[in-house]
């Protein structure tokens, strides 16, 4: 894995970084209207990439447990936040129901994975742990947030026909049950699609980031297949934990619907 | 026997007419409940006594809070105060599916799920409430009939129905299920006046078939309700 890989200074950076800025120039000679967000964007990109990159090589220096652990905790926690802004509509305590579902998702399978699965020794070393769990994270915070928002627009659109069920003697189970299914499909179709054209349409990341450290193909394949597994199974995990938990906030244990509960947030569901 | 705070009931009309109302079992019962909602209070102390046989008509405003008051009465919406007791069981007493299996509320303005008409009369059968029953066949061509509509309308999907016609097939889903009490938030508003008609009818006989049943309905019409309702209650705007 330690193979021989090219390593990039400051010039080449900006080398890179002039690629935008031709764009940016295009878009300001056209008034395409990308120029600002283009440049912010990008800012954003390389400050917080700097300041992860220093942050993780401190960490992966210290060759102690409990920072590994740390940031772990906040990235899920960042990740549980970030899920529910993505939503079009909130009630009191998602937030806490996301982070919750999203810990502890991500947490459990990373673990599994981390010790069970790929057999890392010490198990806290951070050159596994957190690249695998942040991308685990990263997809089980696409998954809720989608099925929490279909959820939630579903309880809010749906209202009617959810009660009807409930007034002809459904429990609050069998009323919202197509909702659920729903909301779960869409929460897990990215996962299962990306794992469709996997190596055929896409290269994945963790697999490009290996070969270009030097992993013989073979070798970066298994990783890819390990990893994918982790992901489909967090996402499936922190998709419907996330659901039964707004599910139980939702309903009441009298089968009654709460559609009350719920509040626009006042932003585009994409915003973040 | 039945009033409450804000506006008493008046009953001019019939003394219980065809039905022996006094000697019958009380199935539904509530005291003290009021609705309010945010800083307005809809309606406060509601008293009400339904005995088996009766036919009770509500009327009151637009925003008086009838539809609410029918769908604290089905369990829908969490009581805020008061009691509610059903054959003599609070509200709390009953698993709330079994209670609305037997208090059985038909909204205004049906919502279906995407499918025929066919398999929105079945949904309810579904349920583990009904996981002895079946569908009565027999009953929903009756039904069908009385109604003055054949097999087709059974192929018909859902969301092509118009107003009246998915009043039409709430109200026979909600008779088939077999309730005690009907709840009805004005069941024919989207009827031509024959079909409502019809539905008067078929209605007061399903009342009248059974010394078990009862219904409460909802009307702006005072003419209906005089058709319809042994009594009625007018809910005012509370101060």
């Amino acid at each position: 894995m330690n193979a021989d890989y090219l390593k990039l200074g400051n010039v080449q950076l900006v080398m890179a970084a002039a690629l935008v800025l031709i764009n940016v120039g295009i878009s300001i000679w056209l008034r395409l209207g990308l120029a600002k967000s283009l440049m912010v964007a990008s800012t954003r990109m390389v400050v917080q990439l700097i300041l992860v990159g220093f942050i993780l090589q401190s960490v992966f220096e210290l060759k102690n447990p409990l920072p590994v652990v740390a940031i772990g905790l906040v990235m899920a926690t960042l990740a549980g936040i970030a899920a529910v802004r993505r939503t079009g509509r909130r009630f009191v305590g998602v937030y806490r129901d996301s982070i919750i579902t999203i810990l502890g998702s991500a947490f459990v399978v990373t673990g599994a994975g981390v010790l069970g699965i790929i057999d890392v020794s010490p198990w806290y070393a951070p050159q596994y742990t957190i690249p695998l769990l942040g991308m685990v994270l990263g997809n089980v915070l696409s998954g809720v947030s989608l099925a929490l928002d279909r959820f939630m627009e579903g309880v809010a659109r749906e209202t009617d026909i959810i009660e009807n069920d409930l007034a002809l003697g459904a429990t609050r189970w069998e009323a919202a049950h197509p909702l659920i299914r729903t909301s779960l499909r869409t929460g897990m179709i990215p996962t299962i699609n990306g794992m469709m054209v996997m190596g055929v349409v896409s290269l994945p990341g963790m697999m490009t980031g290996q070969l270009l450290a030097g992993a013989a193909p073979t070798d970066a394949v298994r990783y890819q297949i390990v990893i994918m597994f982790m992901i489909a199974a967090a996402t499936a995990l922190g998709t419907l934990g996330v659901i039964l938990l707004a599910f139980r906030r939702l309903f009441n244990d009298r089968h009654q619907l709460c559609a009350g509960l719920l509040h626009t947030s006042g932003r585009g569901a994409t915003k973040w | 026997m039945s009033s409450h705070s804000a506006a008493p009931i008046d009953s001019p009309d019939l003394p219980q007419s065809g039905n022996p109302v006094l000697a019958q079992e009380i199935l539904l019962e509530a005291h003290g409940l009021s609705f309010r909602v945010e800083k307005r209070t809809l309606w406060s102390g509601f008293e009400l006594t339904l005995p088996a046989g009766e036919r009770l008509g509500i009327t009151g405003p637009s925003g008086s809070g009838k539809t609410l008051l029918l769908r604290t009465l089905a369990g829908l919406e969490p009581l805020q105060s008061g009691e509610l007791a059903f054959e003599g069981r609070t509200l709390s007493q009953w698993t709330m599916p079994d209670y609305r299996a037997r208090v059985a509320y038909v909204p205004q303005r049906p919502t279906w799920r995407e499918g025929t008409v066919e398999a929105a009369l079945h949904a309810p059968f579904a349920f583990l409430v009904r996981r002895s029953q079946t569908l009565p066949d027999e009953q929903l061509r009756k039904l069908l009939h009385a109604m003055g509509r054949d097999d087709d309308f059974l192929h018909q999907r859902t969301e092509r129905l118009s107003g009246g016609e998915a009043q039409i097939v709430a109200l026979i889903r909600a008779l088939l299920i077999g309730p005690s009490v009907l709840l009805l938030d004005e069941p024919t508003a989207s009827l031509d006046s024959g079909t409502a008609e019809a539905i008067e009818e078929l209605i007061i006989g399903w009342v009248n078939a059974s010394p078990e049943r009862a219904y409460i309905w909802t009307s702006h019409d005072r003419t209906q309700l005089e058709r319809i309702a042994d009594r009625w209650a007018t809910l005012e705007p509370a101060l």
